[in-house]
Parts: C-alpha cells; structure tokens; sequence
C-alpha cells in the first residue's frame, strides 16, 4: 500500500535508496547533497538497511569506491553534486565506459567559479557526453520515482550503463512535498537481485577489469557503448510502464502539456516545468494555444520522438539552465535544433538562458517567454533567438 | 613459510608474456609477493607500468581477478572491491575466503595517489597496498616524482648547466603511512626475498589495512645493466638508503641490519642518472645526500629501540 508523507527531495531520494537497499553506498558530502547522504545515514545506523556505506575522502574517491564495488558485482550507489561532481569527472567517464550500471543522483547546483550553491545545470549538463544516462526529475515525487526506476535501466541486459537521476539543489532537494511512497517490499520486488556481468568475485572465473586499448579496439569497444545508450530508450519506457502498474503514473521520455492542438511550446528540464505548468493554463484560459514540453531524459536523447511531438507547432521555446560557452545557444537548445534540423521540422527556435547560480525564474518570467512566443507565431520573424531572460543587463 | 622450492611448484597468478622491460623488478616483486597468498585474491593496479603492460587487450596476464580503474585512485577502488566482498558475504551471496591486493607505483603512491591511499588507510579496509617504487614516472619516461633521490637526473629535473638533477630529498612515505597507526607498515625489497614473503604474509594476515613500500630497480631510469636489477636492490639496503623495516602495530622494528654500512656512493657510482653528481662542481650533492641517509637511518634506530 502506498503512503504520502511529507519529504524533501533528497529525502523522498535517499527514501527511494532505503527501500532500494543497496549492497555499497559511497558517500562525501556536499551542498545541496548532505542532506540525502545525511539521511541515508540514519538508515543504515537505525538498521534500515544493511548497506555498506562507506564515507570516502573526497568524491573521486566515492566514484572510484563505487567503480570497484559495481566492478565486485555489488549493487552500488553514490551521490554529488556539482563541484563534487567536476571532481569525480574522470571517474565518471571511467564507470560507463567499464559498463557499470551505478545509480546516482546529481543534486543539480551551479559550478563555481563564482563559488554558489545554488541550483543551475551545469554541472550534470557538463558531463552530458560521458555515457551515463541521465533523467531529471520536476519534483521530490519524481526524485522518489526515477530513483527507483534508474536501478532497473542501468542493471538491464541490453543497456549495462550508469544512471544520473538529476534534481534541482535547493528548490526540489530542500523543498518539501507530499510525496507518495511505496512500501519497501514492492520496491524491492520490483528492483529484484541485481546480476552482475561478469563479478570481480567469482571464483570460478577470475576476470581482468580495466585493460588498455590502442588503435585497433577503442573504437569497436565505443561503438557498442552507443548502442546501449540507444537501447536504454526502449528500456526507460518499458521500466516507466512497469512502474506505474504499482503507482499509476507512467513516466516517459518527456511529458506533452496540453501540446495536441498547441502552437507556441516550451521545452523545460527540471522544476521550472512546475512553473510552466500554471502559466500555459492561464494562457488557455485566455484561448492562447499554449503548451509544455517537460524533458524527462536526456540522455540518451529522444530526438526523433520530440521532432514528432514538435511538428507542425509555430513557435518553440528552450529553456537552457546551463550555459555552453562559445556554442551555439544552451546544450538543450542545441540538441532540440538538431532534432528538428535532421528530421525536416522547421519551426522557429528561441532560445532562453535563464536561472543560473540560483537564480529564479518566476511565473512573470515564463510569461515573458510566452509573450515572445506569441509574436514570433503571428509574425514568423525571428530577431534575436538567444534571450537571457531575469537578468539585469 | 614455505622454501623456494615449494613456491617454485605454486601457479603464478602474474603469467609470463607481459610486457615489462627486460630487467625490470616490479614483475619480480609481485611473483613473489602474490605467491605468499593463500586465498583468492583481487588485485587493484593504479594506471603506471605494471599496468600498461600486464593488460594489452585482447590479453591479460592476471590469473586473478584484477581491476585498473585510474592513476591516484587504486586505493579507493580496492576499497569499494573489499566493501562490497563485506556487503556481498554478510547478505550470504558469497562463500569463497579473499584477500585484496593494491599495487601502486612511486607516482600512483608518494604523489597522485596519496589522498585515496591515506582516506583507505584510515577507513580501515583489510587490504595490503605495495607500492613498488622506482624513484621517478617511468611509464611516461622518467619524470621525477617526490620519491625520485636528491641529484638524480630525470627528464624533468635533468643534469643541467646551471641545475645538477633533483633538488628535494625523497618524502617519508612508509612513515607517512605508519602515521595513520594501522596494523602492519614495512620496507622491503626483491633482494631479501624471505624477508619480503614473511612481511607479505604478516600483512596478509593483519586485520586491517596494510602497507609495504618495495624498492623496485628501473635499468632504463635508473641507467644500470639490465642483469644488475637484483643487486642494485641490494645495495640500496647495504647503503641504509633503503632499510628494511616494519611498523608492526606501533612497534618499529629493523628486520635487516647491514653487517657492514656501506657508503651512499658504492649505490649511486653504478647508476647513470648520478653521474653527473661525479664532476667535481656537484661532489657537494653526494656529500648532502650521505648525510641525510645517515641521519635518517640514525631515526630509524631510534625509534626501532
């Protein structure tokens, strides 16, 4: 039986890791992640769990911990964000690229410098080409759920990858909601025992992890770490569907806001979608056909199925909380007009940098957004499509 | 402790066909140090020589389970291996008996790997850590590092006009690790193989992390005759620039005293990376460098009494 209690995110996350109850946690502390591993804490020192948590060094050290836990043939996890994050980097390469399915949510904050602790894209978006898959969550419900759900994607046969289980610092990680939760029983049922491929302790088959590759098999050992990615697509469906067959919310690759008959769209990672969601609503209300576009995955990228979701619309909006210096436009935009480019959907793209080290972005600020969209849909003409939107200038 | 002669008829768990250079003691020190292991064994590799040349895909030459994950974090990674082995044996899903193995070298250990390799220490992991040290970056061709000896040559502390070689003494590092009070720190060396094995064993067997620094000869970083590994081993212990000692809970102890000390210059003459130290203008450096292994071999007395 499902019950609701009052959580943070990284409570309702360090909720989804007590019923998940991993063999080996690694845990370092950062802000705004303390309050998850803090918490997880208290699990294994009240006998929740019976995980070994080891509380490493430094974050290089609990990504290179949970690398040779994973490698071991134990189901592992760990948790950062940002610096903590850019500290790990080479690591976190290293885990996908061994095809280790770790588990670990990234409590989204800014990279310094300047130092901040407050809640920008920068930090997963940085390492968005690293091979681990990466799902961002609008809310502690989510941050429960894709949880949950990240340990069956990684773990899956045809996918063998990381998950990054993304939630915004401070505005989901500290904020607190009525989170609906499941009862530890059926959240170990449905994560099961975890297989490991090949274990670093079978005694019957000594394994050797981590050889050097040259010229002649980097490439073919890149290549199927692409179709895995490719792979996990399916898979995340086939998860979110299982999964909402004992919650009744199926989670996809993305959510379609009142996009069927929309002609002016907006496409939003995170919690800003809260945001968004009242104003597309005010908006119909005054016959304005206004929708939202809440990407869920981001990795792998479902660009042929939002270009199928997009066709036809008039005017799109990305919203970028992460700056890619000297590209162009934000990361998200930049995929987004891929997608269209590759698939023949031509629509006008703006593209709006907003929130970046904590900044907030309001409902008046998502209806500046709309405003721009509505002239862009009756005129066609597109001025300016990079917007810094909430910034003194 | 069983003789040669028995260990001879025991399967090497480092096979031979992998590629370090001809005269190399790393290959040597770890036969003889996985040989003292009776149990399965997980053997961490940091990112360095032994590496690079034991795991050429599509070959390994590892018998054992192995794992290289990076440079600085060989440390980290056995722990995460031995956490898990804990996690996996209380929850019932594993029987077999395992000891873990980390080998570093002098880059992955003194420099990069310092931080893992002390946060493991302090965690208390049941791992033995090797560090095999040949004074400098070997793989990426002879770089110093803060173990490389005072006036050695490298490639980037190079005999020069103006600069004779490497101006720091080595850092301390097995006193370092014996700081962190866990149960077993020694020094050893391939020359005094019974010597080595017994320590092994004794580090095997503590409950808890353990620490064996090794001094391990590089004919081309150290420019010697590739068939003079074994004795400039031995000579780096009859100078007391490399004493053979062991921390065994707190209690310091000199498991080999040299009948008669030799000077620092009887090691250094045979090796080309000092040569330069020989022209009159750097004869001072030797002198310096004689001094300090005389007073840190004068502590190492002290505090193994």
């Amino acid at each position: 039986m499902a019950k609701t209690l009052a959580l943070t995110g990284n409570e309702a996350a360090a909720y989804a890791m007590m019923q998940i109850n991993p063999d080996v946690v690694a845990a370092y502390p950062i802000t705004p992640q303390t309050a998850l591993m803090q918490k997880f804490a208290d699990f294994v020192a009240d006998g929740d769990v019976d995980t070994e948590l080891i509380l490493v060094e430094s974050e290089h050290s609990a990504m290179s911990a949970t690398v040779g836990a994973s490698a071991a043939g134990a189901r592992a996890m760990t948790a950062t964000a940002a610096n903590g994050l850019a500290l790990m980097w080479e690591i976190v390469y290293i885990a996908a690229s061994t095809r280790l399915p770790i588990v670990m949510p990234v409590i989204n904050r800014a990279l310094s410098a300047p130092i901040n602790i407050l809640c920008d894209h920068s930090d997963s978006m940085g390492c968005r080409d690293s091979g681990w898959i990466q799902i961002y969550s609008e809310n502690a419900q989510e941050a429960y759920e894709n949880t949950i759900q990240a340990v069956r994607i990684a773990e899956h046969p045809n996918v063998f990858l990381p998950v990054m289980v993304t939630l915004d610092g401070f505005i989901i990680s500290h904020g607190m909601e009525d989170v609906t939760i499941l009862e530890k029983a059926e959240v170990q049922n449905f994560v099961g025992q975890y297989k490991p491929h090949y274990p670093l302790l079978d005694p019957d088959k000594p394994v050797s992890y981590g050889a050097i590759d040259f010229h002649d098999y980097y490439f073919e050992h890149k290549r199927p770490q692409a179709d895995a990615m490719e792979n996990a697509k399916g898979v995340i469906l086939e998860v979110g569907r299982e999964f909402a067959a004992l919650n009744g919310r199926e989670l996809g690759l993305f959510e379609a806001y009142r996009m069927d008959d929309a002609e002016i769209v907006t496409i939003i990672l995170g919690s800003t979608a809260g945001t968004a969601r009242p104003v597309v609503d005010e908006l119909r209300r005054k016959g304005i056909k206004a929708g939202l576009l809440k990407l869920r995955v981001f990795r792998p990228f479902p660009a042929e199925e939002l270009a199928t979701a997009l066709k036809g619309k008039k005017a799109i909006a990305v919203l970028d909380r992460a700056i890619s210096f000297g590209a162009y436009g934000g990361p998200l935009f930049m995929e987004i007009c891929s997608a269209l480019f590759n698939t023949g959907v031509h629509i006008p793209v703006l593209n709006f940098l907003y929130g970046l080290g904590g900044r907030a972005a309001e409902i008046e600020n998502i209806e500046e957004v709309y405003e721009k969209l509505q002239n862009i849909a009756k005129t066609g003409k597109v001025d300016n499509f990079l917007n810094y939107l909430n910034l003194r200038e | 402790m069983p003789g040669l002669k028995e260990l001879s008829k025991k399967e090497e768990l480092l096979c031979g066909g992998h590629r370090m250079c001809p005269g190399c003691a790393a290959p040597v020190i770890v036969r003889q140090i996985l040989l003292s292991a009776d149990t399965h064994v997980v053997v961490g590799s940091a990112t360095g020589c032994l590496e690079v040349s034991s795991s050429i895909f599509p070959y390994t030459s590892w018998r054992c389970s192995w794992i290289h994950n990076a440079f600085e974090n060989v440390a980290s990674t056995i722990s995460g291996v031995e956490t898990a082995y804990r996690a996996l044996k209380k929850r019932g899903r594993l029987d077999a008996e395992y000891r873990f193995l980390a080998f570093g070298g002098d880059g992955g250990t003194y420099d990069i790997g310092l931080q893992a390799l002390s946060g493991a220490l302090e965690r208390g992991h049941r791992m033995l850590y090797i560090c095999y040290d040949n004074e400098a970056y070997m793989n990426t061709g002879i770089q110093r590092s803060s173990s490389t000896p005072l006036g050695a040559h490298t490639t980037t502390s190079p005999a020069g006009k103006v600069i004779p070689g490497k101006k720091e003494f080595p850092k301390d590092l097995t006193g370092i690790v014996a700081a962190h009070n866990v149960p077993y720190v020694a020094q050893a060396s391939p020359s005094h193989w019974r010597d080595l094995t017994k320590k092994v064993a004794k580090a095997l067997d503590a409950e808890g992390p353990s620490f064996i620094n090794i001094i391990s000869p590089c004919p081309p970083g150290w420019v010697y005759p590739q068939h003079l590994t074994i004795k400039m081993a031995r000579m780096a212990v009859e100078t007391c620039f490399w004493p053979l000692y062991e921390v065994e809970k707190g209690v310091w102890k000199i498991t080999y005293t040299p009948k008669e000390k030799k000077p620092f210059d009887e090691w250094s003459k045979q090796q080309g990376r000092f040569r330069h130290l020989y022209e009159p203008r750097n004869r001072h450096i030797l002198e310096k460098a004689q001094v300090e292994v005389d007073r840190r071999w004068k502590e190492l007395q002290r505090r193994a009494t």
